[in-house]
Parts: structure tokens; sequence; C-alpha cells
């Protein structure tokens, strides 16, 4: 019933099959290659640290009223702002403090991600300096404050006068 | 089908009952397998659209909790797509694409076995997720994490059944890619393929290109939902709408995989219906290599709405624009070859020009829905339903409705009965129409895709699209009943049954034999 399968044939079977593993092995490259992507264009990048131009000039004749807010997503956790809200001239740079303790009695770990309103200022938001770069380790009852020092650059639309940066801590898994 | 190859494969001895049809690796066995699996699943799928359907016949909720009405919808899109569109098409393939090249069977023959009785377990693990702890996958056909990352034991059977259905299509691919190439009458050059055989041919390289994709994005989500990996989990420091551009790189591809064939069916049924030779036949193949190029480099314009930059945005509007062209190629030669034709109106021309008409609305709809400030407003809403429902419904599945027609005669050696066919043709023509065009209003009004409750304005157009949809599923049963009659009885069909049809398989007796072209035919 079943012709033999001819060696030309198995060539080709054989070709196909290596061509289906690449690309099932494509599909895994796409993760860095996306990532790469984002980081060459400055899409999506959250964790690194902003160049910010050194000449950069302050606009003293607008204020922008700053509201900082935290929360915390999955873990037992005390987040908190130590200043609920500030006020700068675009251009101006800025240290606005965080506190977190670990009311539990494990160590544990977890990964602040920012989020921002409106939603553009992503743009104009230039942090050099972020505890949510990295992850953060809390023993047991342990409280840490940390900062975040950004300018927001004078080129910020005029009508915005009020924004609001957020970030949420989650929790990360053991052993990572 | 079963019963009347049994008399003409009288020269050889294969198991009979039903361990003829597991061990079976004779290609027509195999097609007549994979086209009553995908219509079981297509009745499956059915069952669940109708049960969508009946939930929102009016507002409120009456009959699925919303929970369930979720599982509904993202079984409905899975079953159809993978289990019914898929499975059809290559059923045609192994049915076909050798009786049309006159190759004897399928390059690869136990393989052609294998890729078939995967496809069972995939559909029993679909369905079956129903059942366990959790419920199926409710996610939508599109699975995006996080809600994917998420559900319960339901979305690891999903993962598992796309595993297999991926596995199945890979292998069905190289066979057809190796059958194509390597096993074509002598004479057969590749410019004189018929265009069915064509189309498939780039179908399958699609397939062997996007498939392992979709395999490996179902890994990474398998992997981060047990094995704590952080693809798509944005705590760990992955990225949901990853997800999103790995799936569209496959899923983009895939809406093609499932049109292609289709143009193939309709570029076969037009000049036989039409006396006339395919207009335009070189420039139908590239078209066709041009449409599936093309598919690969417009994948994110299904999230316009996921924040990209805006030269990203124009770069997807343009290339998805840009595919209007090579199919507007194919619609003006189908029309080209119509032109002064001596047309006749047999059931499968009925539906291949049902096809060509309801598959231009779809695609214009697709144009619309191409230009980002349009999508951002439609997105997610009951235009994008309608629109796919055309290209898919009205496209894929009237092709293969067509198909069968314009084969079944030579399948199983009898004629069905035409007047019902074609009452088969146009109450499917209708009630897909009721169920399907009002929803063009819905979407461009606001209603949201997904949700089982809408606002008051909306029930009108609703309930007509409900009683459409009850029309479409119940003519289904009615296309189940003329085929089982042709099959039991039918009239006597002629060896070629349409005297246009030009191509090899109506050079075979009707039934075509067990074994067929054990020795090539030779082309001149």
């Amino acid at each position: 019933m079943t012709q033999g399968v001819t060696k030309i044939n198995l060539e080709m079977l054989k070709k196909l099959l290596i061509f289906s593993v690449i690309m099932f092995g494509f599909g895994y490259a796409l993760v860095p290659m996306y990532e790469k992507f984002c980081e060459v264009t400055g899409i999506n990048n959250l964790l690194q640290p902003d160049v910010v131009d050194k000449n950069i000039k302050v606009d003293m004749t607008r204020t922008i009223a700053i509201e900082l807010d935290a929360n915390v997503r999955g873990l037992p956790w005390q987040f908190k702002p130590l200043q609920s809200n500030v006020k700068i001239h675009p251009g101006e740079s800025l240290e606005v403090m965080y506190e977190i303790s670990n009311v539990s009695d494990q160590e544990i770990s977890g990964q602040a991600i920012p989020s921002y309103s409106p939603r553009f200022l992503e743009k104009y938001m230039k942090k050099f300096e972020c505890f949510c770069f990295t992850k953060q380790v809390l023993k047991p009852g342990e409280t840490r404050q940390m900062p975040v020092k950004f300018v927001i650059d004078p080129q910020i639309p005029v009508d915005v006068n009020t924004v609001t940066i957020s970030y949420t801590f989650f929790a990360l898994q053991p052993g990572k | 089908m079963a019963v009347v190859q049994d008399v003409h494969g009288h020269h050889d001895h294969h198991p009979s009952g039903i361990m003829r049809w597991v061990t079976t690796t004779n290609h027509k066995d195999i097609g007549t397998m994979y086209l009553w699996f995908s219509f079981a699943m297509f009745l499956v799928g059915g069952f669940l659209a109708m049960g969508i359907r009946a939930e929102l016949f009016m507002p409120g909720i009456q009959i699925l909790e919303p929970e369930l009405f979720n599982s509904f919808t993202t079984l409905h899109g899975l079953i159809m797509v993978f289990g019914a569109i898929m499975p059809a098409f290559v059923g045609l393939a192994n049915w076909q694409v050798p009786l049309m090249i006159g190759a004897p069977d399928m390059a690869f023959a136990r393989m052609n076995n294998w890729s078939f009785w995967l496809l069972p377990v995939a559909g029993m693990l679909l369905v079956s997720s129903f059942f366990v702890p959790g419920g199926a996958a409710a996610g939508g056909w599109t699975f995006y994490p996080p809600l994917s990352a998420q559900g319960g034991m339901g979305v690891d059977m999903m993962i598992f059944a796309v595993h297999i259905l991926g596995a199945s299509s890979i292998m069905g691919a190289i066979n057809i890619i190796t059958t194509i190439l390597n096993m074509r009458a002598p004479g057969m050059t590749l410019m004189k393929m018929p265009m069915f055989v064509w189309t498939w041919l780039i179908t399958a390289y699609l397939l062997v290109l996007v498939m392992p994709v979709l395999a490996g994005t179902v890994t990474m989500l398998l992997t981060d939902r047990h094995f704590g990996t952080s693809f798509f989990n944005a705590a760990g420091g992955g990225d949901p709408v990853l997800f999103q551009h790995i799936f569209w790189f496959f899923g983009h591809p895939e809406v093609y995989i499932m049109i292609l064939p289709a143009f193939g069916i309709v570029s076969e049924i037009i000049p036989t219906f039409s006396r006339k030779p395919l207009f335009g036949y070189s420039s139908m193949v590239y078209a066709t290599a041009s449409i599936a190029i093309l598919s690969c480099i417009v994948w994110a314009h299904h999230m316009f709405t996921v924040g990209m930059p805006t030269v990203g945005q124009l770069f997807f509007m343009y290339a998805t624009m840009l595919i209007a062209v090579p199919t507007g190629v194919k619609v003006f030669n189908w029309t080209a070859t119509m032109w002064r034709g001596s047309m006749t109106f047999e059931t499968p021309m009925l539906f291949a020009i049902g096809f060509i008409f309801l598959f231009v609305i779809g695609g214009f709809s697709g144009v619309i829905c191409a230009i980002v400030p349009i999508d951002i407003q439609v997105q997610d809403t009951y235009y994008v339903i309608a629109h796919f429902h055309y290209v898919l419904v009205s496209g894929a599945l009237f092709a293969i409705f067509g198909a069968v027609y314009y084969w079944l005669p030579k399948w199983c050696g009898r004629m069905y009965d035409v007047k019902l066919a074609n009452m088969h043709f146009w109450l499917s023509m209708i009630f897909f129409n009721v169920a399907f065009f009002v929803q063009h209003f819905l979407g461009l009004a606001g209603m949201p895709r997904r949700i089982p409750d809408y606002s008051l304005q909306f029930a009108d157009f609703n309930m007509i699209s409900s009683i459409g949809a009850f029309g479409f599923g119940l003519t289904q049963l009615f296309f189940l009943y003329i085929v089982i009659k042709c099959i039991r009885g039918g009239e006597k069909a002629a060896d070629r049954p349409w005297e246009g049809g030009n191509t090899l398989e109506w050079t075979l007796p009707s039934p075509a034999p067990y074994h067929t072209f054990e020795t090539p035919p030779v082309i001149k």
C-alpha cells in the first residue's frame, strides 16, 4: 500500500523539519530581538536611567504640581511616598523619597513598575535614579527609604499643570 | 464514500471496519477523515456560536453566565479556526493535490496518517476542557496574557491542544510541499499546476513558517504559568505586549493560511463553469505569493491600540492597505474569467460567486479597519467581528462548501440533489447576511465584543443578528443531510460531471479508484 519513500522526498523532509525547528527557535529569538529593538528605539525603557541634556533650561515661569502615589500588589509590604505632593519648575531636578517596609516574617523580593498620568508624561519624565530600576529585597521587618531623582522636560505641553507619578510593587517569585 | 471506494479497492487488502481508518495511509481515506473531522468540529463550534447568539438575543443575562459566555466565545474561535477551517482545507488538499498533479499518493503516507490522528486528540482536549474545574479557557481565542496566565486547568488543556494541532499542521504542510515539489506528473511544470495546487504550496510554506512560532508562543505561556519564567509577566520583567507581537506574527499569516486555499478553489470553479481558462494565470500565482509575503509584515495592525509610535502605526497601516492590491488582482482576474464566458450556475459556481461578492465586502471592511484612526475607534467592537466573519465564513467556509459540491461527484461517484444543494446556498447566503451585516452597524455604534450583555439601543440589531445566526446554523444541518443523501444513493455521476473541468482529476473514473495514477500521466 505504502509506496516506498524516495530519497529525494526524505531530503526534502529533512530540510523542512530543520526549517520548522529554526522557526520554533525564531519565536524565542523574537524575545531578545524585541528587547533590543525597544532599547535602541527607546520604547518601553522603564528600567533604565534616562540620559538628560546637561544644558537643560529651567523654565521658571511654569510650575507643575506632582502627585505621588504608591501601591503594592500581592505582597505583604507597606509602601508610601514620604511626601504626597511636590511642586517643581520644568527643567529643575528633584529628589523624592519613598518608604517600603516588609511587615511579614519572610525575606521577599519585589519589583516596582511606574505608571504615569497623563500617559504621555513618560516622554517628558527623565529619571536618573529610581528604586524601580532594580529589584528590591527586604528582610523580615526591614524598612528602607529610597529616592527617585528626575527632571521634567520643559518641552512638556503648556496645558499640563498637574501630573501623577505612581509606583506599584509586584512580588517576584523566589530565586529571581 | 467509504462504501463506494471499497468496491474499487479490490486489488489490495487493507483491513476493513474501524482498523481500515485507523491504519490507513491512503490519501483519499485520510482526506475523507479530515473532512468529516472538520465537519464534526464545525458542528461543535457552531453549537457554541448558537449559545453566544442565544445569549445576545436579548439584553440582560439569560442563558449563559458571563464566565461561561467568555469560554463560549474563546472556544468558538479556537475550534472554528484550528478544528474546522484548517483541517477542512488540509482534507481537500489530501484528496485533491495528488489527483490534480498526477501523483499516486502523498509523499509521506505514514506521516499523513499521524498528522490526521493527532487532530481528534486535540479536539477532545478542547471540548473536554469545558468540564474541568475552572472551566474552559475564557480569555478570547487569541489567549492574551495576563488573562491566559491566570485561568485554570482549561487553559493548559487549550495550550496542549494548540501544540498538537500545530504539530499536525506542520507535518501536513511538509507532506504537501514535498508532494507538490517532487511528485508532479512528467511534463507538469510549476507554471502548469492548477491554481488550487499553487495556493496550497504557498499556504504550506506559510504553515511551516509560522506554526512553529505559535508553538513557541504557547510554550512560553506554559512556562510562564507553571515554571516561573517571565516572558509575559510584567512583575517578573516580562511584557504582555510582547505576547501580542509574537502571537500576531503567527496570527496574521494564519488568516491567509485560511484564505489562500479558498482562492485556489474559486480559481478552479470559476473557469470550469465559465468554460474559459483562468484569466491571468501567472498574475494569480504572483498575487498569491505577494499576499503571502506581505502577510508576514503587517501583524501589528491587530494591535494599533497598544501604544506604539506613530511611525510604527503608519508602517503597518500602509503595509496592510498594500495587500488590497494583489487581492484586487485576484478579484479582477475572476471577474475577467467570467466575462463573456458561457456561464452556468451549478451549486459550486453559486458558492464561488457568493464567495467573491461577500469576500470583497469583507476585504473592504478590512481596508477600513487598517486605517489607524478608524481602527482605534472600532477596535474590539462588533465591526471587527463582522469583518472577519465576512472573510472567514463567506470567504473560507463558502469556498469549502463550493469545493465539496465541486468534487463530491468525483469522491463518491454520485451526484447530490442539485435542488437541495442550491437551496443550501441561498439559505446560507441570506441567513449569513442577516446574521452578520447588521453587526457592522452595531460595531460602529460602539457595541464591544466578548461581552454577554449590551445597552438597550443595540437590542433590535442583536435580535436580527441572532435570528440570522440560528437560520445559518440550521442550514448547515441541511448540508449534512444533502451530503449523506448523496453518499447513500445519489444519481450515478459521470467521470467528468462538469463539462468545463480540465484538470487531471476529471480524467479518472468516478468515483476515483482507491489507487490512482500509479503510472503517472504525461502532461503535454
